[in-house]
């Protein structure tokens, strides 16, 4: 188990599914889920949530800023 | 462990700054105008000046920014917005004043009023967002648009016999006694994110310290206005535009 695991929450709403995050995740996280929200988007999900370490690279980059990141530490291992 | 114990408040890193309300921008999918917004807001967050920054709002794409950033706005007739901060800048010298515009704003109807309030060196901050085209209007050729880009206007690409060379605003007004802090910015990756945050931060502060006028240059994309999706108009912008506009500080005392 990795040392360092994250979280993302994406304002699903408030996505229009760009893709931007999904280029700048280095852990390959994130894709475009095939729901859409209400204006018709695609919006970014967690498909591959184990990888993530909560760097916030997603976060940076999202025009809109929809990304929410958590990130904890495992003391224990 | 389960992502309902990471999600939790106090293992929080990222989120979105409270400056920035909840409206929806009405920017296209992967608009470099969006990320800019978002990070001036963080910045305004950051130095606890929400109270104090008033903003002018430009014509074009981003004539609708007083929706999305929760300070005080002003818009602007068209190109005007340097006089306009000259006034509000002038009235309430203890506010922190910014115009943020296009290039066809900043570089185009309003060349006069930006080289003249940069001379006077007035104690603003500009933000200039540089895609190299009238993305408002269409996708029509820009006084910035690249020698042989595709828009609208010029669907065989600009010439220069029949229009000139691409105006680079922010060397012209490196060159003017007014100016304080001129640079030239990227928004299309993290890094760069960073650089273009640390030169909005900086832009701010010296509007407070009477040294000038601080223009920041961010070259951007417009993916609707050059048919790409939002990943490939990054890289078109990092192998075509950022040649032509060096990243970088051009003057900085």
């Amino acid at each position: 188990m990795a040392k360092v695991k994250g979280a993302i929450v994406v304002n699903t709403e408030r996505c229009k599914g760009c893709n931007l995050c999904v280029v700048a995740c280095p852990a390959k996280v994130l894709s475009l889920s095939p729901d859409s929200n209400l204006k018709g988007y695609n919006f970014s999900y967690m498909s591959n949530a184990d990888s993530c370490v909560g760097c916030a690279a997603c976060a940076y980059v999202c025009p809109d800023a929809c990304i929410t990141v958590y990130k904890v530490k495992n003391k224990t291992e | 462990m389960t992502l309902n114990d990471i999600i939790d408040p106090k293992n929080l890193v990222y989120a979105k700054t409270k400056v920035m309300n909840d409206t929806p921008m009405h920017y296209c999918p992967g608009c470099s105008h969006s990320v800019v917004h978002k990070l001036i807001a963080e910045v305004i967050e950051e130095l606890d000046i929400q109270d104090k920054t008033i903003g002018i709002a430009p014509v074009g794409c981003a004539v609708f920014g007083y929706k999305y950033i929760d300070i005080d706005w002003q818009q602007a007739a068209h190109g005007r917005a340097p006089s306009l901060a000259t006034a509000v800048k002038r009235l309430l010298p203890d506010r922190y004043v910014f115009t943020y515009q296009g290039d066809g704003d900043l570089a185009a109807i309003g060349t006069a009023e930006t080289i003249h309030t940069c001379n006077r060196g007035e104690n603003i901050a500009i933000f200039f967002i540089n895609n190299g085209i009238y993305g408002m209007t269409g996708g029509q050729m820009a006084p910035t648009t690249l020698n042989g880009m595709k828009s609208t206007t010029s669907p065989s690409g600009r010439t220069v016999p029949l229009s000139g060379h691409p105006l680079d605003m922010t060397k012209l007004l490196a060159q003017l006694d007014g100016t304080c802090y001129v640079t030239r910015q990227s928004v299309h990756n993290i890094a760069n994110i960073r650089k273009t945050k640390k030169a909005i931060k900086k832009a701010l502060e010296n509007s407070m310290l009477d040294k000038g006028t601080s223009v920041v240059e961010i070259v951007s994309t417009c993916s609707a206005g050059w048919n790409m999706t939002p990943a490939d108009s990054n890289n078109w912008m990092e192998q075509n535009m950022i040649p032509a506009y060096p990243l970088g500080d051009m003057k900085d005392i």
